[in-house]
């Protein structure tokens, strides 16, 4: 009981504590509000994690090398910008399976790493900032950043854009035509089919959105948090967004707070050690259990 | 009938799934050495009962005797313990192992727990020489041609020293020289002891290969007849040929055959398995005429709707809507000029998990008044469907009810719903009353009819003959995917269409 009071009051207990919780919670809303959007449509988008990193980079150039705008040009620029590479990096397996049938589960999952290791080497080479010791690109343009919300904490704007688009989601999904086609092709495609849904189309248009909102949480990120692009600048957000996507039901809303919940328990870990010498890998332990329980929760309820 | 020749005899056996009897006290005995025919529509039972002999499901009621002794079988593992074994139409294979590693799958033997390769490489050669199948046992089965994976199958079984052998449909999957062999493959057998049953649909084949033939409709037993004594036109009669009930047929109120609304030329297209299933197809449908589409299931009847609503590329060939060229257009393209499309299964134009608004509205959704700029209006969408709802008399609480609630005749009425409320000038209907009871049945039936005296053009495509003849004002038969021959209805009775459908002219 001390131990999750510990974790409770840490993640809620102060102004700071509640916001490195939603500074955690920020990039597995958005990511898990893509694969929330990719899931409903059935396609199996394990490829968050690549599409941050993505719209990371993107964000990062815009925010680095477009000098001499002012800040209402040049932060909504730096969003854009990553919500495009996002989309860009959705597309292609999007693409792929909507017209040549390739699995998305392969695609999704080895783009990331294409992307990830991209990263790095724009860190190492052509994007490394030489005034610093370590391999980390110069610092984004003060006109890009993402301004802070509460004083003196990490809660910045992201937080608020990443809330606002859940609900943009449930919108999206529940009253507009393209939501009802993802639906639709989810649920049963053929029926689309003979309904006389464009699949293909709908698929390629999922994955741009999927991309783009995992592409925003690599922008919130870079332009909210680190305002640098830095090595593994996701310690696989994208990866835990799945779970938080699934836990959520898929659900806009539920999505909300199931990141919610798996940040107060990244962050909570340590306060949890500390007041009652739980080791860290026990709210690891308790995360796995999670993701296992609820995807066997969904699969079953799906296939039967 | 002597009593001790009896190898298996299955007595009243009742199997229902769900709502549906599949099996309707059937019985049914197989004598030593002898090739018996099961004969039946698709839907007539015939693999349910051996899925139930094989042990893959268990009887509501019935016995099994196994050379006259009572048995429980619970599994295909009794059932091959027994001297029982199976070839399903689906080969139960694993395709990145060899012919030999899927004979012994498995299979427990002396060397364990090693695997006795040799031992089993040198019984496998006996028996392919034996029984004349010749595969090699090192091949993969993903290399192999169906007629190949068929023999291992049989192998598999031979392997496992049945004496009793199931084949479920066994030539549909053949090309005519392979189907030869298999022919030549079950007289061995047979001349070796062995008993075989041979489920089929085709008469052609019953004729040839069997001793004996048993005939079952929806679920129950027709008749048996010794082959020898029997012809191809009484098995026709036996299979197909249920008293017609009623005939709907109001030719007072017909309005005259009006303009073509669908025109088809020379059709060809290919079927999942890349076999020709619609070979040279063509034919009218005017205005305000229901022409029907009569044919033993699989002989193209799927390939050729999928064909005409895009659902499936066409090869060669025209298909002309209204005067307008669709060969080849998109499904959405197709219905937004006036095609009314019920699929052979209502379960693939539903969404189960979606609300009869959302059902409804799935067709149209993307247009005025549904949506506008994209974004949906529920409000109308759900007053449509109100109106929609009470038109067409289906029997749901309210409008927001799932689909997969409904029964089958209403899952089938919401779909007819949607396919006609729109403005149709052709309905393609594949198998409208599959699997509905009587009133809905009847209820559709009635109104096919009153949609062709509104002057729409209707495609039937049906297995039931008395459907048929009841609705049809033209009739085409279609066997092995091509049009075997054109009647009005006046000239048709169900024998003659019968033996077209066997794919023997009349």
């Amino acid at each position: 009981m001390q131990a999750y009071g510990a974790l409770v009051y840490s993640a809620f207990g102060s102004v700071n504590g509640f916001a490195e919780t939603m500074v955690k919670a920020c990039p597995l809303l958005l990511a898990g509000l893509g694969v929330t959007v990719a899931f409903r449509a059935r396609f199996w988008n394990i490829g968050a994690e690549g599409q941050i990193y993505a719209g990371g980079i993107m964000a990062a150039v815009v925010g680095i090398y477009i000098t001499g705008l002012p800040a209402v040009v040049h932060l909504p620029l730096t969003v854009l910008a990553g919500a495009v590479g996002g989309a860009l990096w959705g597309l292609v397996p999007g693409y792929l399976k909507a017209r040549l049938k390739v699995n998305e589960v392969i695609t999704t999952l080895m783009l990331n790493y294409v992307i990830i290791l991209l990263a790095g080497y724009l860190i190492h080479g052509p994007m490394r900032d030489r005034a610093s010791g370590i391999t980390i690109s110069p610092q984004l343009l003060q006109t890009a950043w993402l301004p802070t919300v509460i004083p003196r904490t990490r809660f910045h704007a992201g937080i608020l854009l990443a809330l606002a688009l859940a609900v943009v989601v449930y919108w999206l999904l529940e009253r507009t035509v393209l939501g009802f086609q993802i639906r639709t092709v989810g649920e049963n495609e053929r029926a689309a089919r003979v309904a006389g849904v464009r699949v293909g189309r709908t698929i390629i248009l999922t994955m741009i959105v999927s991309g783009a909102l995992a592409g925003l949480a690599g922008a919130a990120e870079v332009a909210g948090l680190q305002h640098r692009l830095v090595d593994e600048f996701s310690p696989g957000y994208g990866f835990l967004a799945v779970a938080v996507a699934l836990l959520g039901n898929l659900h806009p809303i539920g999505v909300v707070f199931a990141s919610v919940l798996f940040a107060a328990l990244l962050n909570g870990a340590d306060a949890m050690q500390r007041a009652a010498s739980v080791p860290v890998p026990v709210i690891f332990v308790i995360e796995g259990l999670v993701i296992v329980l609820v995807s066997a929760r969904f699969f079953r309820q799906r296939s039967g | 009938m002597q009593r001790d020749a009896v190898v298996v005899s299955m007595e009243g056996i009742t199997k229902s799934f769900g709502g549906t009897t599949a099996n309707d006290d059937i019985s049914f005995c197989l004598e030593a050495g002898e090739i018996h025919g099961l004969l039946g529509e698709n839907g007539a039972g015939k693999t349910t009962l051996m899925n139930i002999l094989y042990g893959l499901h268990r009887p509501d009621s019935g016995c099994i005797l196994v050379n006259q002794v009572e048995r429980n079988i619970t599994s295909p593992h009794e059932a091959i313990a027994l001297g029982i074994g199976m070839v399903h139409q689906h080969f139960m294979q694993v395709p990145t192992l060899t012919v030999l590693d899927n004979v012994i799958l498995g299979l427990r033997n002396a060397r364990e727990p090693l695997l006795d390769r040799e031992g089993a490489r040198q019984r496998l050669g006996e028996l392919s020489a034996t029984y004349q199948l010749d595969v090699d046992p090192e091949a993969y089965i993903w290399q192999l041609s169906v007629g190949d994976r068929q023999r291992v199958e049989i192998l598999k079984a031979l392997y496992r020293d049945v004496s009793i052998l199931i084949l479920d449909e066994p030539t549909s999957v053949l090309t005519p020289q392979e189907a030869e062999e298999l022919f030549a493959m079950i007289r061995v057998c047979v001349n070796r002891g062995m008993s075989v049953i041979f489920i089929t649909h085709k008469l052609e084949e019953a004729m040839s290969i069997t001793d004996r033939v048993t005939v079952l409709r929806d679920g129950r037993v027709v008749a048996t007849r010794v082959t020898s004594e029997t012809t191809k036109a009484e098995l026709a009669r036996l299979m197909v040929g249920r008293e017609v009930l009623f005939r709907l047929s109001n030719d007072a109120a017909r309005s005259p055959a009006g303009p073509v609304a669908l025109e088809v030329e020379r059709l060809r297209a290919i079927s999942d398995r890349g076999v020709l299933a619609v070979r040279d197809v063509s034919f009218q449908v005017h205005g305000g005429e229901i022409v029907g589409i009569a044919g033993v299931d699989g002989n193209g009847q799927t390939e050729l709707v999928q064909a005409l609503t895009g659902l499936r590329p066409v090869e060669s060939g025209r298909v002309v809507v209204d005067g307008v060229d669709l060969t080849n257009a998109a499904p959405q393209r197709i219905l937004r000029q006036g095609v009314g499309h019920i699929p052979e299964d209502f379960d693939d134009a539903l969404v189960g998990a979606f609300t009869l608004v959302e059902n409804l509205a799935l067709d149209l959704h993307y247009t005025p008044p549904f949506s506008r700029w994209g974004v949906l209006n529920r409000e109308v969408m759900r007053q449509s469907a109100q109106q929609v709802i009470a038109r067409y008399d289906v029997r749901t609480p309210h409008e927001r009810v799932k689909a997969r609630t409904l029964s089958g005749g209403n899952k089938q009425k919401v779909v007819i719903a949607r396919e006609t409320s729109r403005a149709i000038k052709l309905l393609i209907a594949a198998h409208p009353t599959r699997g509905l009871d009587i009133g809905a049945e009847e209820y559709i039936r009635g109104l096919l009819l009153e949609l062709r005296n509104a002057g729409i053009a209707i495609l039937l495509v049906s297995t039931k003959l008395d459907e048929i003849l009841s609705l049809c004002d033209r009739i085409l038969v279609i066997e092995k995917g091509r049009l075997m021959g054109e009647m009005a209805r006046s000239e048709a009775d169900i024998e003659k269409i019968g033996l077209l459908m066997a794919g023997t002219g009349a």
